[in-house]
C-alpha cells in the first residue's frame, strides 16, 4: 500500500485499494513469483513431507525410544525412511534402475507424462481462466461431462479410425464447454459467483454420471456394474511409443493445446481481451468490449479444455468411462494451473512434475509401503508457499525481488 | 483541547508526504489547512488520527506528548475525524453507524443497548437541527445526510478535536452554507476544528487561522483577511491565472442532439436522469455543471451507451445511436474519458503500450485477422508517450504504477487517437496536480478548435469556467437551464442547488 | 464473493416516447407456479388413482399415540398440489403490486410440494408406509454437519474471510476426534478434540489471508486438498498399524426427560446425543450474538466495510483472525459427527463433499445463523428422503434426489430464489 502513495503523488487520499478485489495482486504473487521461489518452495515442501513421513516410520519410533543412548540410531532410521520413499518416487516417476531393459528403465517417465497428459488439458483451461480473473472450479464436472460425451461417442458409434477418434476428442471438448458454458452465462447474466457455481455443477455431474451409468444405453449388455462399455478401437488415442508404453498421442496434443493457448493468450485479440477482463472488466466494458460475451467465452474455452483431459483416460489409459473417471484430476488441475503460474508453458512442466508424483503412487506402495496420499499433500503445500512468496523468502532468507518492490502498489 | 504538531514526518518509500510539519490548533477556533489535491494535507490528519504512524515528530494535546497506535486511541484522547470518503457502513442503520466501536451494553447478557444509541443520536441531531431518523439505513441517506451521522458519530465521542477532511466536496453551495454554520456552532462550543481544503472561498468563510501546505511541506500562514490570489498564489507556488487561454468558440452544425433523455434504475427504480434535452455544435465545449450525484455520470454514461435508456433519443452527426453499445458509439466517433480513471479508464495491471490500445486493438493497424501486431503496438506507445508527455521509465511499466496526471494522458491519448466528433470527458482533471490540469485543458480545447463537439462533466466550478463555452447545470436527473460561460458563481450555486424548482431542504 | 454484476441486466429498451414503466420481479411466482404445475401434473393427474399412502407418526415412546393416516395418494396429491398453485397465483398478486410475501409463503408452499411428493413416493405400496417421524429425525441428524459447517461460514465470512476450507476443517475434526477419543478411551474426549483440529485449519487460512494476502479461495480449495492428504496419510500408516488408535466409538443418545415423549417432535428434537443439543445452543447464540451483540456489531463492520471498523479502533485483521479460527472450531466440532456422533471409526475423505454443501447451505441461508439451519436442514430432508425412498424402493432416480441441494443453491445464487448479498469486503485482504 505504501507504494501506492508514492506512485500517486496525484492524489491526496491513497486509492482504495480495499474496494477492489485482490484477484491481481494474488495471481501477480503467483505468475510473477522468481523461479527460486517456485524451487524452494518446492524443496520445502518436500522436506516437510520427509518429516511427516519419518514420524510415522516405525522404524525410526522405535530407535527414537532409545534415542539419548544412541541418537545415530534415530538419524539413520529417518534417513533410511526418507530416501526409500523420495528413491520410490524417484523410481516411479523416472527412471527405474531396477529394470533389466531400457524399455523397462525409461517407462516409469513415460507413464509421468501419461498421467500428466489430462493435467495439462485442464490445468490449461484453468490457467486462461484464472488470468481472465475467474476462479473456476468446475474442471472436475466439466471434464466429466466431456469424457462422458466423448466416451459415448466411442463406443455407440462405429466409424473409421480417424474419423472416429476426431469425434469422439471433439466431443469431449463440446461436453466439457457445455459445462462451462452454464457457470459463463449465469455469471455474465446474473452475476451469480462462478466459485459457487462450478462447485455445484461438480456434483450435479456426479451425480448425472452416475445415473447415466444406470442406463442400459451406457452398460456393457448385462451388466449392472457401473462401467461403461470399451470404447471401439477406432476411437483410441493411439499409442506413441509402441505396446510397451502406455504414453498415447493425448499428449501429443495436449502439448499442441498448450502452444494454442499461448497464441490465444499472447497474440490474439481474444486473448487480449480475456485478459483485460479479468484484470479490470469494468475498464474492458467502457473500451467498448463485450465483458458479457467474453466472460462466457472464457468459460467455454476453459471447459472444452477440461472436456479434453477427459479424453485421456476414456480415449487413452482406461477406454471406458466409470463414477471413478475424474478421480481428483480436476482439483490436481487446480494446484497444476497455480503452480504453473496460468502459463502454458509453466502449467506443461507443473502437470510433469505432479503427473510423476501420481505416477510414482504405485511404487510408493510397494517399495515404500506408503500410501499415495502423501502426494496430496506435497502438491498442497508447494501451491501453498508459491502463493506466498514472502513466507517462502522468510523461511530460507532470500532478498526480496526489486521488480515485486516496483509492482507491490 | 488545544492540539499541537511538532515537526511532524511521513514518508511513503522515498516518497516524503510529510516533512517536519508543525501546527498549532487552539480550542474554540477554525484552523484551515490549505493545500492542493497531494500536498499531504490528509496524511497528516491521518497521522494525526492513529491511522498512519509518522516516521518523526511529536503530538501534544494541551502541551502533554500523547503516541497514538490506532483511531481508537485518539478517539478515546478527544479526537474525531470526518473522512473524505464517508466511513459508515452501507447496511448498518444511523444508530449502529455511530455506536460501533463505542458500543453501550445492557442486561445481563450485555447485548447492544440500542434504545441508548437512537436517543444519542435524537440529542445530537435535535442539538444542532439535523433531522436524521436514528432507525434510517445509511444507504438510503443523501451524500448531505450521511456526512451529519459522521459529525454525529464524532461528537458522541465527546470530541473536542474535529477534523473534516474536504467536506464540501459532495455538498451544494448551500449545504455547503449549512455545515459552515454547523461548524461555526462548534466552534462556539469551544471545539477546535480543523478544516482541511482546497476551496478558498470557504476558507475565507470560516477560518480564524490558515495554514498552507504544499508538497508535504508548511509554506506559510495567512489571515483570513488575506486574498483569494494571495493564497492561491501560496498554495500552488507560483501565481496563477484562474483560468486557461482559450480563443472564442467558433461553433458549427449541431453534432450531439440529446433528445428527452431519460434512465431510470433498474432495481432501485428511481429516476436517474429526467428527459434531458441540449445540444452541442462542432467545435464548442458544454461543461455539465452540479453536485455529484445529480445525474451528469448517468448522463455521460448513458450517451456512451454504459447505461441503458429508458426513454429518448441521442443523435450524432445526424446519426441515431440512441441505445447502440458502447462499442458501437465509440465506433461513430465518440471518445470517452470516464470520471474514475483507475476503475474504468486504465487496466492497472496492464502495460502502457496494451492501455493506449485498450479501445481500438482488434483495428488496422495493432491487429490483422485477430493477430496483434506487436511492432506496431510498441511504435504506437513512442510515440503517444511523447506526444502527450507521459512521465514514464519504460513504455513496458505498468499503468497503475504511473501518477494519476499521467494515467489519465495515457487515457486522452488512447482516445485522441481516433478521429472524434464527440468527446466526452467526466471529471476530467480529479485528483490531477496543477500541471497536469494545465496540459489535459489545453488538449481538450485543441480537441475543440480541431471541430470536435466536447461534453465536459465536472463538480469544480473552476473547471467548468475554465472550459466552457456554454454551461448546462444539472440537478435531481434534470437540466435546469443551460448558461453563458459569464454567468457568476452565486447564480450557478442557486441552480445547482435546484433554484426556482423545488427546494430540498435535504 | 458478491463480484459486481458485470453488466446490469439488459434492459428492454422501449421505443422512443413510451411512458417509463416500473419493473416488477416476476421471478419468484414464475418458478413457484411452474413447480406447483408440474407437482399437480406428475405427481396428481399422471399417477394412477384408487392407490393409497400410508403415513406412519408414531413412536412407541410416545405420551399417547397419534393415528397412522393412510390418505388417497392422488386425491392428496392434487390439494396439496392445487394449494401450492394457490400460493404461487398469491404470490404473483403481490409481485403485481410491487410487494414481497412474508417467510411463511416459501414455508407452507415448501410442505405441500414436499407433501405431495411423499403421497406420490409411496402410494400403493400396500405393505410399507412413509415413517414420517423417522424421516424427520434422520433430516435432522444428516444435517447435522451441514449446520455446524455453514455456521462457520457465516463466521468467517461475515468478518469477510471465504471460507472454503470448510470441507477440511470438518475432515480434519472427524479426524482427531476419532483419534484422541480412541487414545482416551472415551468418545467425549473425542467431541472436545475435534474443535481443535477444524481451528488449527482456520488459523491457516487466517494467517495466508490476513498476512500474506493470498486469495482466500485459492487457500480454502489448497487446504482441503492438504487436511485429505494429511488425514488419509496418518489413516493409512498410523492408524492401519494401530488399530487401538481409530476405534468405533459413539456418544450416546440422551433423551431429555417428558419432552422427548412428545409425539413426532420428542423423538425427533429431543432424542439425539450432545452434538445435537450443542448444535441447538450454537445456533441460537450465534443468532443472537451476531445480530445484537458488540461482538456482532464489529464482525459485520469488518466484513461490510473494514477501513470504516478501523477508522473507529476496530482491529480489523485481529477481529478477522479470531473469526476465522472460531468458524474453523464449529466446523471441527461439526466434524465429530462422522465419526464420534454417529459410533464410526475415521474412514478416508469422510466428510465425502459435505463441506461444500455447508457452503451451499450458507449462501442459502443468507449469512445467518438461522437461515443456516433451515438451508442445512432442507438439504438434510433431501438426503434423508434419498434413503427412505430407496428403503420404500421408489421409481425416482436417487441421484436425481442427490442433486437437489445443489441444484437448489445454483438456483439461489442465479438469484431466482431471491437475491442473496453476501458481506462487502469478503475476499478482499486489508491493508492499511
Amino acid at each position: 500500500m505504501s507504494e501506492q502513495v508514492v506512485t500517486q503523488p496525484g492524489g491526496e487520499s491513497p486509492a482504495p485499494d480495499e474496494d477492489r478485489r485482490d484477484w491481481a495482486g494474488t495471481w501477480r504473487q503467483i505468475t510473477e513469483s522468481s523461479g527460486l521461489v517456485v524451487a524452494m518452495a518446492i524443496f520445502a515442501a518436500l522436506v516437510i513431507a520427509g518429516l511427516l513421513v519419518i514420524l510415522v516410520d516405525p522404524d525410526v519410533q522405535e530407535a527414537a525410544g532409545y534415542f539419548f543412548s544412541r541418537p545415530g540410531d534415530t538419524f539413520a532410521a529417518a534417513w533410511e525412511a526418507v530416501s526409500s520413499v523420495y528413491g520410490a518416487i524417484f523410481q516411479g516417476a523416472v527412471l527405474n534402475f531396477d529394470s533389466s531393459t531400457f524399455a523397462g528403465t525409461i517407462k516409469p517417465f513415460t507413464q509421468t507424462l501419461t498421467m500428466a497428459t489430462p493435467l495439462i488439458f485442464a490445468g490449461l483451461g484453468l490457467g486462461i481462466g484464472f488470468r481472465a480473473g475467474m476462479f473456476n472450479i468446475g474442471a472436475q464436472g466439466q471434464l466429466l461431462i466431456g469424457a462422458t460425451v466423448g466416451a459415448y461417442i466411442g463406443f455407440a458409434w462405429h466409424l473409421p479410425f480417424p474419423l472416429h477418434l476426431a469425434l469422439a476428442v471433439l466431443g469431449t471438448a463440446v461436453g466439457g464447454a457445455l459445462w462451462g458454458f452454464i457457470p459463463g452465462i449465469l455469471k455474465a447474466k446474473t452475476g451469480a459467483h462462478e466459485v459457487i457455481v462450478t462447485i455445484m455443477l461438480n456434483y450435479v455431474a456426479l451425480n448425472l454420471v452416475a445415473y447415466l451409468l444406470t442406463l442400459e444405453a451406457f452398460l456393457p449388455p448385462g451388466q449392472t456394474n457401473p462401467k461403461s462399455p470399451i470404447v471401439d478401437e477406432s476411437a483410441q488415442y493411439p499409442l506413441l511409443l509402441g505396446s510397451q508404453f502406455n504414453l498415447h498421442w493425448g499428449f501429443i496434443l495436449a502439448l499442441l493445446c498448450a502452444w494454442g493457448v499461448w497464441w490465444l493468450m499472447e497474440r490474439s485479440t481474444l486473448g487480449f481481451e480475456f485478459r483485460a477482463a479479468g484484470a479490470n472488466a469494468r475498464a474492458a466494458r467502457t473500451a467498448g468490449m463485450n465483458v458479457t460475451k467474453t466472460t462466457i467465452l472464457v468459460m467455454v474455452v476453459a471447459g472444452a479444455l477440461a472436456g479434453l483431459a477427459g479424453s485421456a483416460p476414456v480415449l487413452g489409459t482406461e477406454k471406458a468411462l466409470t463414477d471413478q473417471t475424474a478421480g481428483s484430476l480436476g482439483f490436481d488441475a487446480i494446484t497444476v494451473a497455480l503452480l504453473g503460474r496460468s502459463r502454458p508453458l509453466g502449467t506443461v512442466f507443473a502437470a510433469i512434475l505432479f503427473g510423476g508424483l501420481q505416477a510414482a503412487g504405485p511404487t510408493l506402495q510397494t517399495v515404500a509401503g506408503l500410501r499415495p496420499d502423501i502426494v496430496y499433500v506435497i502438491q498442497a503445500l508447494v501451491v501453498l508457499f508459491i502463493a506466498a512468496p514472502p513466507l517462502v523468502r522468510t523461511m530460507f532468507r532470500l532478498p526480496v525481488p526489486a521488480h515485486e518492490k516496483e509492482v507491490a502498489a | 483541547m488545544k492540539l499541537e504538531l511538532q515537526g511532524i514526518t511521513k514518508k511513503f518509500g522515498d516518497f516524503t508526504a510529510n516533512d517536519a510539519i508543525d501546527l498549532v490548533v487552539q480550542p474554540g477556533t477554525v484552523h484551515a489547512l490549505l493545500g492542493e489535491n497531494g500536498a499531504g494535507k490528509s496524511t497528516l490528519m491521518n497521522v494525526l488520527f492513529g491511522l498512519y504512524d509518522a516516521d518523526g515528530g511529536q503530538i501534544l494535546l494541551d502541551d502533554e506528548p500523547r503516541v497514538f497506535a490506532g483511531p481508537g486511541d485518539a478517539m478515546d484522547a478527544g479526537i474525531g475525524m470526518v473522512h473524505q470518503h464517508f466511513m459508515l457502513v452501507p447496511v448498518f442503520t444511523v444508530a449502529e453507524s455511530v455506536m460501533l466501536g463505542n458500543e453501550d451494553v445492557t442486561g445481563p447478557a450485555k447485548l447492544l443497548d440500542l434504545n441508548a444509541a437512537r436517543a444519542k443520536v435524537k440529542e445530537l441531531s435535535d442539538r444542532f437541527g439535523f433531522a436524521i431518523d436514528p432507525d434510517a439505513v445509511i444507504e438510503d441517506l443523501s451524500v448531505g445526510a450521511q456526512q451529519r451521522v459522521e459529525i454525529i458519530k464524532a461528537l458522541s465521542r465527546d470530541a473536542q478535536i474535529l477534523i473534516l477532511d474536504e467536506p464540501t466536496a459532495v455538498l451544494t453551495p448551500q449545504e455547503t452554507d449549512e455545515l459552515l454554520d454547523i461548524v461555526g456552532q462548534l466552534r462556539d462550543a469551544g471545539t477546535a476544528v480543523v478544516l482541511i481544503t482546497h476551496k478558498l472561498r470557504e476558507v475565507k468563510a470560516i477560518a480564524d487561522d490558515i495554514t498552507v501546505i504544499r508538497r508535504g511541506k508548511v509554506v506559510g500562514t495567512a489571515e483570513p483577511t488575506a486574498s483569494q490570489e494571495e493564497l492561491a498564489s501560496l498554495m500552488v507556488g507560483r501565481d496563477v491565472s484562474m483560468t486557461v487561454a482559450k480563443d472564442a468558440a467558433d461553433p458549427g452544425d449541431p453534432m450531439l442532439q440529446v433528445h428527452n433523455l431519460t434512465v431510470v434504475d433498474g432495481v432501485t427504480e428511481i429516476t436517474l436522469l429526467d428527459g434531458v434535452t441540449f445540444e452541442i455544435r462542432a467545435g464548442e465545449i458544454l461543461a455539465v455543471a452540479g453536485v455529484q450525484g445529480n445525474g451528469q455520470t448517468e448522463l455521460a454514461e448513458a450517451i456512451a451507451g454504459l447505461t441503458p435508456t429508458d426513454a429518448g433519443h441521442v443523435t450524432l452527426d445526424g446519426e441515431d445511436i440512441t441505445g447502440h453499445s458502447i462499442r458501437k458509439v465509440l465506433d461513430a466517433g465518440v471518445g470517452f474519458v470516464p470520471e474514475d480513471r483507475t476503475e474504468d479508464g486504465i487496466v492497472a495491471n496492464f502495460t502502457i503500450i496494451n492501455n493506449l490500445i485498450l479501445d481500438i486493438y482488434d483495428r488496422a493497424p495493432y491487429s490483422t485477422r485477430g493477430t496483434l501486431n506487436g511492432k506496431v503496438l510498441v511504435d504506437n506507445a513512442e510515440k503517444q508517450v511523447e506526444n502527450f508527455d507521459v512521465r514514464t521509465t519504460s513504455i513496458n511499466a505498468l499503468t497503475g504504477s504511473l501518477s494519476g496526471g499521467n494515467q489519465q494522458k495515457v487515457v486522452l491519448a488512447r482516445e485522441l487517437s481516433r478521429d472524434l466528433k464527440l468527446l466526452i470527458a467526466s471529471q476530467p482533471t480529479r485528483g490531477l496536480d496543477v500541471g497536469s490540469i494545465e496540459f489535459v485543458h489545453k488538449r481538450i480545447i485543441e480537441e475543440r478548435d480541431n471541430g470536435a463537439a466536447v461534453l465536459i462533466v465536472s463538480s469544480e466550478l473552476d473547471e467548468v469556467y475554465a472550459l466552457a463555452d456554454r454551461i448546462a447545470v444539472m440537478y435531481h436527473g434534470r437540466i435546469v437551464d443551460i448558461v453563458p460561460p459569464d454567468t457568476d458563481r452565486d447564480t450557478l450555486g442557486l441552480m445547482m442547488a435546484g433554484a426556482h424548482k423545488e427546494e430540498e431542504a435535504a | 464473493m458478491s463480484a459486481p454484476a458485470i453488466e446490469p441486466s439488459a434492459l428492454a429498451h422501449p421505443e422512443p416516447g413510451e411512458p417509463v414503466i416500473k419493473r416488477r420481479s416476476w421471478k419468484a411466482p414464475i418458478a413457484l407456479g411452474v413447480i406447483a404445475v408440474a407437482s399437480l401434473v406428475i405427481f396428481g393427474l399422471l399417477s394412477p388413482s384408487g392407490s393409497q399412502t400410508t403415513f406412519v407418526f408414531a413412536r412407541s415412546t410416545d405420551f399417547f399415540t397419534l393415528p397412522t393416516l393412510t390418505v388417497s395418494s392422488r386425491g392428496a396429491a392434487i390439494v396439496l398440489s392445487v394449494l401450492a398453485l394457490l400460493l404461487a397465483a398469491y404470490s404473483a398478486a403481490l409481485a403485481a403490486n410491487y410487494r414481497k410475501p412474508g417467510i411463511w409463503l416459501p414455508v407452507v408452499y415448501g410442505m405441500a410440494i414436499i407433501g405431495s411428493l411423499l403421497t406420490w413416493a409411496g402410494a400403493g405400496r400396500d405393505n410399507t408406509s412413509i415413517q414420517f417421524t423417522g424421516l424427520l429425525t434422520s433430516s435432522l441428524f444428516l444435517a447435522v454437519p451441514l449446520v455446524f459447517g455453514a455456521l462457520a461460514g457465516t463466521i468467517c465470512e461475515r468478518s469477510g474471510i471465504v471460507n472454503i476450507a470448510i470441507e477440511g476443517q470438518l475432515l480434519a475434526g472427524a479426524f482427531l476426534a476419532a483419534l484422541v477419543g480412541s487414545m482416551a478411551g472415551n468418545a467425549y474426549v473425542g467431541l472436545i478434540a475435534a474443535p481443535i483440529a477444524g481451528a488449527a485449519v482456520g488459523a491457516i487460512l487466517a494467517v495466508f489471508a490476513t498476512r500474506y494476502w493470498v486469495d482466500q479461495i485459492v487457500v480454502g480449495v489448497v487446504l482441503n486438498l492438504l487436511v485429505l492428504g494429511l488425514t488419509g496419510f496418518f489413516f493409512n500408516s498410523i492408524m492401519k498399524t494401530n488399530p487401538e488408535l481409530n476405534q468405533a466409538l459413539s456418544i450416546p443418545t440422551i433423551d431429555i426427560p417428558l419432552l422427548s415423549k412428545i409425539p413426532v417432535i420428542g423423538p425427533v428434537l429431543f432424542q439425539q446425543n450432545l452434538l445435537v443439543y450443542i448444535l441447538y445452543i450454537v445456533v441460537i447464540v450465534l443468532q443472537i450474538m451476531l445480530f445484537k451483540s458488540r461482538w456482532g456489531l464489529r464482525v459485520r463492520a469488518v466484513g461490510e466495510h473494514p477501513k470504516a471498523a478501523d477508522t473507529v479502533g476496530i482491529k480489523v485483521n485481529r477481529t478477522r483472525v479470531r473469526n476465522t479460527i472460531l468458524g474453523g472450531a464449529v466446523a471441527g466440532l461439526g466434524g465429530a459427527f462422522f465419526t464420534v456422533a454417529s459410533g464410526l471409526a475415521f474412514g478416508n475423505n469422510m466428510s465425502a463433499g459435505k463441506g461444500y454443501i455447508a457452503l451451499a447451505a450458507m449462501i442459502l441461508g443468507r449469512w445467518s445463523p438461522r437461515g443456516a439451519l433451515a438451508a442445512a436442514l432442507l438439504f438434510g430432508f433431501a438426503d434423508a428422503l434419498r434413503v427412505q425412498l430407496g428403503i420404500i424402493g421408489s421409481d425416482i432416480p436417487s441421484e436425481f434426489l442427490a442433486m437437489t441441494p445443489y441444484l437448489a443453491t445454483l438456483f439461489a445464487v442465479a438469484g431466482l430464489v431471491g437475491h442473496s448479498r453476501a458481506p462487502a469486503a469478503e475476499n478482499i485482504p486489508y491493508k492499511k
